[in-house]
């Protein structure tokens, strides 16, 4: 607009000062839409970023504590105030963690030590899960012990009383029914069960199964045992592991691991030897992962490498999936409360964080200058503690999302329990073992493969619909074809998603050969009538309104439609046996269904048809009139014109017009919600579904918790899908300015 | 060939809209109901009766395949009904599929009756007796009785229903206020021994009140369940059917065209006014309506100011510059991002972070149950506001530049100020302009889901935005909204085939309601462009 050089009275200072406002005002508006826009972009990136977030531990205490005893194991409860220490000749206790309150960092809160009728010889700690440690003594005697928490709120402030419980009762257990004295001991607990496995002074391995049994009169649980002796043919027992479960014991002795499968209490078999005398460097330890179905090695070198069991033609073996490399033969693995994510210290003081399916090494830091004689780490990840030398190490540790890297969302993984490395995603499930597969690969997949699919559909009949609107018809049938479109475009995707989910797919089951036989025959149908239009007299030819052959064209394309429908059975009948679903299935071996791709593109590519029409449109129609007049005077047909002349010079605006409509496909929800089976497959067959970033959104956005992985991968979704639009709508919207301006300047 | 693109793309639209009308519209006509006599497979001869729900051919040899006997039958292809038999207390499946060659019989019987209920959907059987208190009550004219008594029992439900959603209604929501207004003292350390007093004394009065108010609803219901009916249903059994839970009856073979068109009109009214029933399968769409409107006219309100003042920036006060150049890239992008993305800002944004900052602000009473940190009515408006705010600036500032550059220049010269010749001159005549692109926007997010799934719908809610009870309308409830509605009955209800109808009918009813807002909005559009054109010469 021209400068305002309007005089201005002196009287109309109010009005200058209303007018001054009004700019302002207008302009702060103006700038409100930029800053709409770049409120959602920094959002969503403020929400996503911190699953990038580098992991950090740092020291915050360091206490003596008392270490007459040597640690068997060192713990800290799930606040991060309280830890503790199980030494092995039976003291415990229970120390502060940090300072809390009065309390400062270090201080003794409650001492214990435990008693067993002769004097303690050995002691164990589970191998993951919750904290547990049994003893035992020269009789073959033992003890379980688990540290616990009371909480109280006296005064409307919490405090945490420690104790100790004893799962089992507090009388003795026989471990050994020979009463020999017991060197070496691992042992797991659920509420029904326990198991101890023994190793005695004679070199014999015990197993102990205690069972849970209710009394009938009094009603308390009497834990009852059975005895079975394992003949392993190890010639010295270094380590031995007892998954939570009580199903697996895996017995290491130097560079062979025996894996034992304790199913059967009476009769232990060996299910697997692990021998690894071969490998360059011999094993220092042995750990287990959360959920126990992984077995990490740790060898003199630092090499780790983690092993599960997958199922081959010989059945289920242990094997190598994957490695890690600590700087340091490994001396401790602890796993990660609920993650599969573990810690190791290392002989010269390091201490690593990894995580096993992230395929990652997160931190790693040298901290002491030799071996931690133990380490913990606290239930919700956020703490960990390191004895050493008669210290204890406070550590507070930044670990949210370990299992989010861009290997994990972007590339196979192999994932516990499955036979390969895999594009998974199954972000939750009824289990509390679950470990959640984020792999954005399927639901991209998906995304890509339903846009194609409805560009497949959308961009030649749009196209060639926007060059006749154009440039053949009539301005009349123009007025009335362009609010139709615009129409077709304000219908909502929830009715179109609908009618494909409810009504299109089991139609499109039935009359398989139908459909099928519409993409071909309608576009041959016009063709011939095209054809037969050609063979008609000149002068009645003429007479014919120019620009109308769409609208005669209605009944054609009715016709051939409906005679696709009505061929249909008897297409089926010559072609499928009769059935071409079940055809589909088992004589071209294709799975079939019913809500697939084919309704995806067929009903998303009626919602994108509208897009790409009325830009298309626009940028043929805006072509200048001389261009196209210059032609026909220079003899070519109108055929010659549109293709050389038209097009040519329209095309930037028909890839804009595409990009649009591929922005818009991208984005698509209610449609690909409602008309796919939502499954996140790997597969191009348009007779299958698929899952799309954007559905995913809607299906799982209600349920992630907040602040989760699992809901800050969903805004990383929506902040992929933002990007995607981003570009596409920019590019299409810069290609349009250039051509308007280059159209002006013609 | 590009012709018939064009015409197969009309041929779709329209056929996709006389598909939509049609299968939304037939919903509500009386169906004839049949009596038929289906050989079973083992020789015995069963009634069904019902409705033809939908019919499919069939190839014959898939049907031999499958065991099905076809001895004695020559064609091809055999016809397949599926019939709506009601009564599913009863029977396995309210829908069954019945082979024309097993039809030995079929009959139009005068006297099938159609019972409407609040459970268990249809019931269709032949009356036989009216019961009060269990006792057969003597009249001739059956019919006559039950309609009475119908009529009856559906106003005592009405007053129950009244009784409850009002007057019980509104003692629940004092109560509750109360209870907040309490933790809030309590919270500023301000309760005193008065003001236990007052609550301690207004609690007594209103369960008073209550009690009161209760006796009434249960003498109410007691009533209801004086009447029964008696029906021969289809298995020839005689079935009670007790009056409360009877809605309506109607004899659809008996009728002739004018009460059928009467009968039609009726259903289509209750459609609109009445409230669900059984998980939304049943009953009308008046919640979805009223959210879809309420919710609808809430983000009209914010959109705009905000799309107008954005507009006249960009037209009249932008310089050619590369803010304006980053502004209208803005505009399209925000016009392009995917609705599931809104959907998710405003989820984080506005629910989690303005709703959450909100509640600790105001509302400490009620937490850890948030007020405005969980989706609601006013943050699926502000998101829907902004995804529709490109609607509003594009058709703005397409009426902008069509008002004639004479007429601005004209008001400048005689001494107007900018903003003067702005509120007095454009926007009245941009004031069409603005109507289409809030018309548009209206329209585009009355069909909009995604995003509200995320921000504020649900399935069933269990009161109104706006109701009697101060402050009367509640920004933070959550709403119903037809599109969710059609998603929500269509894809996650258990019985899918009946509720298909209702479907299509709400269907219909969106795609009306946009259709003729966009017809609207068109037609507006291009009175203006003659309107102006004819200034400009």
């Amino acid at each position: 607009m021209a400068a305002n050089s309007v005089p201005i009275f002196r009287s109309s200072r109010g009005r200058l000062f209303k007018d001054n406002l009004a700019r302002y005002g207008v302009t702060g508006g103006g700038l409100m839409v930029l800053v709409a826009l770049l409120l959602i972009f920094f959002y969503l990136l403020y929400v996503v970023l911190p699953i990038f977030k580098s992991v950090d531990m740092e020291e915050q205490f360091k206490y003596a504590v008392n270490a007459d005893s040597p640690v068997v194991a060192l713990g800290i409860e799930e606040q991060t105030e309280i830890g503790y220490r199980f030494a092995e000749n039976g003291d415990v206790r229970f120390f502060s963690a940090q300072d809390v309150g009065e309390n400062k960092a270090g201080d003794e809160l409650f001492v214990e030590r435990l008693s067993l009728p002769a004097p303690i010889t050995a002691a164990a700690s589970v191998s993951t899960g919750e904290e547990m440690v049994a003893y035992a003594d020269e009789s073959g005697m033992g003890v379980i012990v688990k540290p616990q928490f009371r909480t109280t709120f006296p005064n409307d402030v919490r405090v945490l009383t420690p104790e100790l419980a004893y799962p089992l009762g507090s009388e003795p257990l026989t471990f050994d029914p020979q009463g020999q004295a017991i060197k070496q001991l691992a042992m797991a607990l659920d509420e029904e069960s326990a198991s101890v496995v023994s190793l005695t002074e004679d070199n014999r391995l015990v197993l102990a199964a205690f069972s849970a049994e209710e009394d009938f009169l009094s009603g308390d649980i009497v834990w009852t045992p059975s005895h079975t002796t394992i003949e392993t043919h190890l010639a010295g027992i270094d380590q031995m592991l007892l998954t939570p479960d009580q199903n697996h014991l895996f017995v290491r002795g130097g560079n062979k691991i025996e894996v034992w499968n304790l199913r059967d209490l009476y009769n232990p078999v060996v299910k697997q030897v692990i021998d690894l005398t071969q490998k360059p460097s011999g094993v220092s330890t042995i750990g287990l992962l959360t959920g126990a179905s992984s077995l990490m090695i740790g060898y003199q070198n630092g090499d780790i490498s983690q092993w599960f069991e997958v199922s081959d033609e010989n059945g289920r073996k242990f094997q190598r999936i994957r490695g890690f490399k600590s700087e340091g033969a490994v001396t401790q693995f602890v796993s990660e409360k609920g993650r599969k994510g573990f810690m190791t210290t290392t002989e010269n003081g390091r201490v690593g964080i990894y995580h096993a399916t992230g395929d990652t090494k997160l931190f790693g830091e040298k901290f002491v200058d030799s071996a931690g004689d133990a380490l913990a780490l606290s239930p919700r990840h956020n703490a960990s503690l390191m004895e050493h030398d008669g210290n204890v190490y406070f550590y507070k540790v930044e670990n949210e999302y370990p299992e989010v890297t861009i290997s994990a969302l972007w590339t196979k993984v192999w994932y516990e329990g499955y036979p390969d490395p895999q594009f998974v995603w199954q972000s939750t499930s009824g289990s509390d073992e679950f470990e959640p597969k984020l792999s954005l690969m399927p639901l991209t997949f998906g995304t890509i493969k339903a846009a194609f699919y409805a560009m497949l559909i959308a961009v030649p009949i749009a196209l060639a619909g926007a060059i006749y609107t154009a440039y053949f018809m009539t301005p009349k049938m123009r007025t009335w074809v362009k609010p139709t479109v615009e129409i077709m475009e304000a219908l909502p995707t929830v009715i179109l998603g609908f009618l494909a989910g409810l009504w299109l797919a089991p139609l499109i089951e039935e009359n398989l050969p139908g459909v099928l036989a519409v993409l071909f025959l309608v576009p041959f149908g016009i063709l011939l009538s095209a054809y037969l239009f050609n063979l008609l007299p000149k002068d009645f030819a003429n007479r014919l309104p120019e620009g109308w052959q769409a609208a005669m064209l209605v009944p054609v394309v009715l016709f051939f439609g409906w005679l696709s429908f009505a061929l249909s059975p008897a297409l089926e009948e010559l072609l499928f046996d009769g059935n071409a679903r079940v055809y589909i299935t088992n004589e071209l071996g294709i799975s079939f269904d019913q809500r697939n791709s084919l309704v995806v593109g067929l009903a998303m590519g009626f919602a994108v048809i509208p897009t790409i029409f009325s830009i298309a449109e626009d940028a043929v129609f805006s072509v200048p009139g001389h261009l196209s007049n210059g032609s026909l005077a220079l003899g070519a047909t109108r055929w010659q014109t549109l293709t050389r002349v038209v097009l040519l010079t329209a095309s930037p605006g028909i890839f804009s017009a595409v990009m649009m409509g591929l922005g818009r496909a991208v984005g698509e929800t209610m449609i690909v919600l409602m008309a796919t089976g939502n499954t996140p497959l790997m597969d191009w067959s348009i007779f299958q579904g698929m899952r799309t970033l954007s559905a995913n959104i809607a299906v799982e956005m209600p349920e992630a918790e907040v602040g989760s992985s699992h809901y800050r991968i969903l805004f990383l979704s929506a902040f992929v899908l933002f990007v995607l639009t981003f570009i596409f709508n920019t590019v299409s919207e810069f290609v349009r300015q250039r051509l308007r301006e280059r159209y002006s300047s013609m | 060939m590009t012709g018939g693109a064009v015409s197969a793309s009309l041929v779709a639209v329209i056929g996709l809209l006389l598909l939509i009308a049609w299968r939304g519209l037939t919903y509500f006509w009386p169906a004839t109901i049949y009596e038929f006599d289906v050989r079973q497979p083992n020789g015995e001869i069963v009634q069904v009766i019902g409705e033809i729900h939908d019919s499919e051919e069939v190839p014959a040899d898939r049907l031999r395949q499958a065991g099905v006997n076809l001895d004695g039958y020559e064609e091809e292809f055999v016809k397949r009904y599926l019939v709506k038999t009601g009564n599913r207390e009863f029977v396995e499946l309210d829908f069954r599929w019945i082979l024309e060659t097993s039809i030995v019989d079929r009959r139009i019987p005068e006297n099938i009756a159609v019972f409407e209920r609040s459970k268990n959907g249809n019931f269709y059987g032949y009356p036989q007796q009216v019961l009060e208190n269990g006792q057969p009550v003597a009249t001739k004219d059956v019919v006559a009785e039950l309609e009475l008594r119908i009529d009856r029992s559906v106003e005592l439900n009405d007053k129950a229903l009244d009784l409850q959603n009002g007057a019980i209604g509104k003692i629940n929501y004092e109560l509750e206020r109360m209870r907040l207004q309490e933790r809030g003292l309590v919270l500023e350390d301000n309760l005193t021994q008065d003001d236990i007093d007052r609550f301690t004394m207004r609690r007594a009065e209103l369960a008073v009140e209550y009690q009161g108010h209760e006796t009434n609803l249960f003498s109410y219901r007691d009533q209801m369940r004086r009447d029964a009916v008696i029906v021969k249903d289809m298995r020839g059994e005689q079935v009670n059917i007790n009056m409360q839970y009877v809605l309506d009856v109607s004899y659809p073979n008996a009728m002739n065209w004018p009460q059928k068109v009467w009968r039609w009109v009726v259903q289509v009214g209750k459609f609109i006014s009445d409230d669900p029933r059984e998980a939304n399968t049943e009953g009308g769409v008046f919640p979805a309506i009223f959210g879809t409107v309420f919710m609808v006219m809430l983000m009209a309100i914010i959109v705009t100011p905000f799309g107008v003042i954005a507009a006249i920036y960009l037209h009249e006060y932008a310089g050619k510059n590369s803010v304006t150049k980053l502004i209208r890239i803005a505009v399209i992008n925000l016009a392009g991002v995917p609705s599931i993305v809104y959907g998710v800002f405003g989820l984080g944004f506005f629910v989690y972070m303005l709703g959450g900052s909100l509640d600790k602000l105001f509302y400490p009473e009620a937490l850890p149950s948030p007020t405005f940190g969980t989706p609601g009515v006013i943050w699926s408006a502000l998101t829907l506001a902004i995804l529709t705010l490109p609607v509003v600036i594009v058709s703005t500032e397409e009426g902008l530049s069509r008002i004639p550059k004479a007429i601005r220049e004209g008001s400048l010269a005689l001494g107007a100020t900018k903003a003067e010749t702005l509120w007095r001159i454009i926007i009245p005549m941009a004031s069409p302009a603005i109507m289409t692109g809030l018309i548009l926007a209206v329209a585009r997010a009355a069909g909009e889901v995604a995003p509200l799934m995320l921000v504020g719908v649900v399935k069933m809610a269990p009161s109104l935005p706006v109701d009697g009870n101060f402050p009367f309308v509640h920004l933070d409830r959550k709403f119903m909204h037809l599109g969710f509605h059609i998603y929500d009955v269509g894809f996650q209800s258990p019985n899918v085939e009946a509720a298909r109808p209702l479907v299509y009918a709400t269907s219909f009813l969106l795609v009306t309601v946009i259709v003729t807002l966009n017809l609207t909005a068109i037609s507006i559009r291009n009175h203006l462009r003659e309107k102006f054109r004819s200034l400009e010469h």
